[in-house]
């Protein structure tokens, strides 16, 4: 019996073809996007635990100079005396390529190349030319070092491993040590560090990679990126299941009379349909594949650039990527077609066996109410609501109850519409349009999430554009930046450009913890440039002047807001140093606090930090000659001198390829919404005939009838525009100042964009129209038998 | 016996008065019963209920002295499939299977799929130049005639018609009811018959008139 149902079930998908391809292909389009995005996200995470692994990042405390310089040999040796269970680690790059020298004798077992099987022997690692292990793409990218390659698949992208002796060799750092791992098992006789070497602190480890943690709001926008693609393509999904349910009710209740038991039927009706979704999740893998091997470099180049990740530009094919993409286009299904197995269950055998795929409009009210619980919902959870997933939740409430309350706002709109018309056809065609409304629902609130979520980031991106340049006009005011390889080189800078520049600003930073959180401290030489170029968010009067009097500090959005910290807070520094906020500046781009000093201040607190950076303030004419002098007197290299155009170019290119990535997510989701509408009409085309027949049999041509559904198609795509701009907007001011505050830490001004809107709506109309072409076009092309065939009594 | 009902009311909610009340009625093995009535006289749903589509409020409904009233939906999906073969007013064929699927669906469900017997059902009812046709590309005569050739292919022992030719002209709808006669008469089933048409009940040897939800 089970086979004679399936064949029967399967018999509609062949004579309706076309349901068939909505249904897979809206349903394949959902699983590429989604696991598109989530191959990406597994990349990096993968790329990030085979880093944290590697170099015991995020694992072991670690011990560094305070002055953020090398560590000498002999404090190692030291140390080691000492009773310190440490092992060195050197750090540097050759060609763009990590180098990590580790001392496998003393480094924490699963560290590094001891670990790494059968390849490794350990004499040849130490001895002679050593070995190098990192992967073969990395291997690849390096010149000829004299060293022997061991190809190590487990070792982080772009990371090269080695012995710390062969390593300070390849980096021309002989006897100088980056950081120290300091192992769990300490022995307690061991003496306390401030004896050993006070220049040198030790710093906790942190419980996860720290890329791993910087980046964790990029991929939970990706991910939420993703999961509104997958709703996207779940509309269509719900849509076309729907329909052919609809279709299939006299079948089915044929099937139920003819002795087909109801709960066989269900449960057959839901392996046919779970087998559709294994077919369709499967295309949608191989597809979500596609995508992000095109996404990836991009992704790797947007991660590289903000927050010097190392992720591995290929993509691997894990079990537990494509078997996620299978559950979640079976979950996604599930999902969909609930509702039909829900009126399945209750639908009595005697019911009406005609399809009511036209009379789904009485759950308007119902509808109309969920979406105003939403909505309200939303509105609570933007002003109550804390932390990065109730911004997400309220996001997700404000989309779906926005798509919720399209067709009872449509249905109102069109009734609005219909009581000026005078002309019988004006009449018909507003009323018909209205009829249309359940039918397209499905997929007209997929083109209004697709049209908000371009609307809504394409207004934070330009927002954010527009803010970020003007914020590297304020921070980039010096015409040539240099950096010095030493402290001699940088006595050399100064004293030559002292002669040329209008002004040398010295660029001096120290990484610590201050107010609970990492951060990064810098000083402010006294001077116009900062006091001309910098605004203040909020300020106390008189912040510059109380700076350079050293009686207060200035602190980026990101530590304001994280800290909790408000003007006149005070914050230490060191255990005798606490100062008051004197005002909070604008940090697009940084993830971590900012702490600005005098410079006085700091060298007071850091006298060991040498500044080998600098901002040279010239006139642009004279700048060229500067960097000229600058090469010849002071040896600089040209990769030493960035000039400011140079610098801002620069920061603009990485900034831009952040972007890329949901760009291209926002034109497939529009693309998927530009589909649903297509399919919709194409489906709805098939079932609307006797709608059409007694319309053209009252004199209406065939051809008139088919630019009505195309000036039909027109209308209720600028409707959803008009309604998809304030969601979007919404969306907008959400991700600006509830997800970015919550994910990033600073919070933008939101501006708004009339010309890009136009050209959305006009794109989406012109997606409406393209896909009401096909349908119009073939009911301008009707036999009139097919017609007639409606009001034969033999139908 | 093959069908007794005993005392048999229905009623739907919201309803006043009920559909049935009280209906009793006896049928054997080979007999031929056309049931006349006024439109909502009842006569449907008696069809119904002896189908197993749809259950008494109370009384007992027994097809070869299995009381139907205490099965749940499978167990009524089962008699529909193996015992009782019911012939709609609208066909109800399913519209993507061929004729020639439609026919062998139901006896396929049964278990007793003959595809001689389906080859002899097409051709006593004149369909075999349509086997291969799907109904949407059937006259409503075609489709009548391949929903009864499927009713009778898995061979039921009662055999429920539900105004079978209510669609069709005097002379198409003559010439389904000798058929359907013939047909019945030599598989030995027993044959119910609802009818409004006087004419097409006098063909039938047995006659009974609903009236009220009430036999006369």
């Amino acid at each position: 019996m089970s086979w004679t149902v399936l064949a029967a079930l399967a018999s509609y998908w062949r004579r309706n073809p076309l349901q068939l391809v909505t249904l897979l292909v809206g349903l394949a389009l959902a699983t590429a996007l989604w696991s598109g995005v989530q191959a990406i996200n597994a990349e990096a995470r993968s790329s990030y635990d085979a880093a944290a692994a590697t170099l015991g990042e995020g694992s072991y405390a670690q011990i560094t100079a305070r002055d953020g310089g090398a560590i000498a040999q002999q404090e190692y040796i030291a140390m080691r005396r000492a009773g310190w269970a440490v092992s060195p680690v050197i750090e540097g790059r050759i060609d763009g390529v990590r180098i990590v020298g580790l001392e496998p004798l003393t480094a924490p077992g699963g560290l590094g190349p001891v670990n790494l099987g059968a390849g490794t022997d350990l004499g040849a690692f130490l001895t002679g030319p050593g070995q190098i292990f990192a992967r073969a793409a990395t291997l690849d990218r390096l010149p000829v070092l004299g060293a022997q390659r061991v190809i190590a698949p487990d070792v982080a992208p772009n990371t090269v491993l080695t012995d710390i002796g062969i390593a300070q060799r390849l980096l021309g750092r002989a006897g100088q040590i980056d950081r120290l791992i300091v192992l769990p098992d300490q022995p307690i006789t061991r003496r306390p560090l401030s004896d050993i070497a006070p220049d040198l602190a030790q710093a906790t480890p942190q419980g996860g990679g720290d890329v791993a943690r910087l980046t964790d709001s990029f991929h939970l926008n990706l991910t939420a990126f993703g999961l509104l693609s997958f709703a996207v393509g779940l509309f269509i999904v719900h849509g076309a299941i729907g329909l052919a349910f609809e279709q299939r009710r006299p079948m089915i209740r044929s099937m139920r009379a003819l002795g087909v038991p109801l709960g066989r039927l269900i449960a057959l009706m839901a392996v046919e349909l779970a087998i559709l979704a294994l077919i369709a999740g499967a295309i949608g893998i191989a597809l979500g594949y596609v995508i992000a091997a095109v996404l990836l470099p991009d992704v790797a180049a947007t991660l590289r650039g903000l927050y010097g990740a190392d992720l591995s530009g290929q993509l691997t094919l894990r079990p537990a990527w494509w078997l996620s993409g299978l559950a979640i286009a079976l979950g996604g299904t599930a999902v969909a077609a609930s509702g039909v197995f829900w009126s399945l269950a209750r639908m009595s055998l005697l019911s009406g066996a005609q399809p009511r795929a036209l009379a789904m409009a009485q759950r308007g009210g119902a509808q109309a109410a969920l979406a105003m619980a939403l909505l309200t919902l939303s509105a609570v959870m933007a002003i109550w609501g804390e932390g990065l997933l109730a911004g997400f939740a309220m996001l997700g409430a404000l989309l779906i109850g926005g798509a919720l309350a399209l067709p009872p706002l449509l249905a109102l709109v069109l009734k609005l519409a219909e009581a000026p018309a005078r002309t019988p056809v004006a009449q018909w065609f507003w009323a018909d349009t209205r009829q249309q409304v359940p039918g397209l629902s499905l997929a007209l609130m997929a083109l209004l999430l697709a049209m908000a979520a371009n609307v809504g980031v394409s207004t934070m991106v330009s927002s954010f554009r527009l803010t970020f340049v003007g914020f590297l006009d304020q921070r980039l005011a010096s015409e040539l930046y240099v950096s010095a390889e030493d402290a001699a080189q940088a006595a050399t800078i100064v004293a030559v450009a002292s002669d040329r520049a209008d002004a040398i600003l010295p660029i001096l930073s120290v990484d610590r913890t201050v107010a609970g959180l990492p951060a990064e401290i810098y000083s402010a030489r006294d001077h116009a440039t900062y006091r001309d170029n910098w605004q203040f968010l909020r300020a106390m009067p008189d912040a510059w002047n109380r700076l350079a009097r050293g009686k207060g500090v200035l602190i980026n959005e990101q530590m304001f807001r994280r800290a909790k910290l408000d003007l006149g807070d005070a914050i230490a520094l060191a255990p005798d140093v606490r100062l008051p906020v004197l005002g909070v500046y604008g940090d697009y781009g940084n993830s971590i606090g900012q702490v600005i000093v005098t410079e006085a201040l700091f060298r007071s607190l850091y006298p060991d930090v040498t500044a080998l950076r600098f901002g040279l303030r010239t006139t642009p004419d004279e700048a060229p000659a500067l960097r000229a002098a600058l090469r010849t007197e002071a040896g600089l290299s040209e990769a030493a001198m960035i000039d400011q155009a140079a610098i801002k170019a620069l920061s603009l290119s990485v900034f831009e390829r952040t972007f890329t990535v949901t760009t291209a997510l926002n034109v497939l989701t529009l693309a998927v919404a530009g589909f649903a509408i297509l399919m919709s009409l194409l489906t709805l085309a098939a079932i609307r005939l006797p709608q059409l027949a007694p319309v053209w049999a009252l004199g209406l041509t065939r051809r008139r009838l088919a630019l009505l559904d195309l000036l039909r198609a027109l209308v209720l795509a600028a409707l959803t525009a008009v309604l998809a701009l304030p969601l979007g907007l919404a969306l907008a001011w959400a991700l600006l100042a509830v997800v970015n505050v919550e994910a990033f830490g600073w919070r933008l001004p939101m501006y708004l964009f009339p010309l890009d809107y136009i050209r959305l709506t006009a794109l989406a109309l012109l997606a409406a129209a393209l896909a009401a072409l096909w349908p119009a076009w073939r009911l301008s092309r009707i036999p009139p038998a097919r017609l007639l065939g409606v009001f034969s009594n033999e139908r | 016996m093959l069908l007794n009902l005993q005392d048999v009311f229905k009623s739907y909610p919201g309803t006043e008065t009920a559909v049935l009340g009280g209906v009793s009625l006896e049928l054997q093995s080979g007999e031929m019963l056309a049931l006349t009535g006024e439109s909502g006289s009842g006569k449907s749903t008696l069809l119904h209920l002896i189908g197993g589509l749809d259950t008494a409020n109370s009384g007992r409904v027994a097809i070869e002295g299995k009381d139907l009233t205490p099965l749940n939906d499978a167990g009524r999906a089962t008699l529909r499939r193996g015992t009782v073969g019911v012939i709609f007013q609208q066909f109800n064929l399913i519209p993507s299977l061929t004729v020639a699927g439609n026919i062998a669906f139901q006896a396929r469900l049964a278990g007793r799929h003959d595809q001689a017997h389906d080859r002899d059902l097409a051709n006593r009812l004149g369909l075999d130049e349509h086997l291969h046709k799907y109904p949407e590309q059937l006259s409503g005569g075609q489709q009548q005639r391949v929903a009864i050739a499927r009713t009778l292919a898995p061979r039921p022992k009662l055999v429920l018609a539900d105004e079978p030719t209510g669609n069709l002209d005097e002379a198409s709808a003559d010439a389904v009811m000798s058929l359907l006669r013939d047909l019945v008469e030599e598989t030995g089933a027993g044959l119910i018959l609802v009818t409004h048409s006087e004419r097409l009940a006098a063909r039938l040897p047995r006659r009974l008139h609903l009236r009220s939800g009430r036999l006369t």
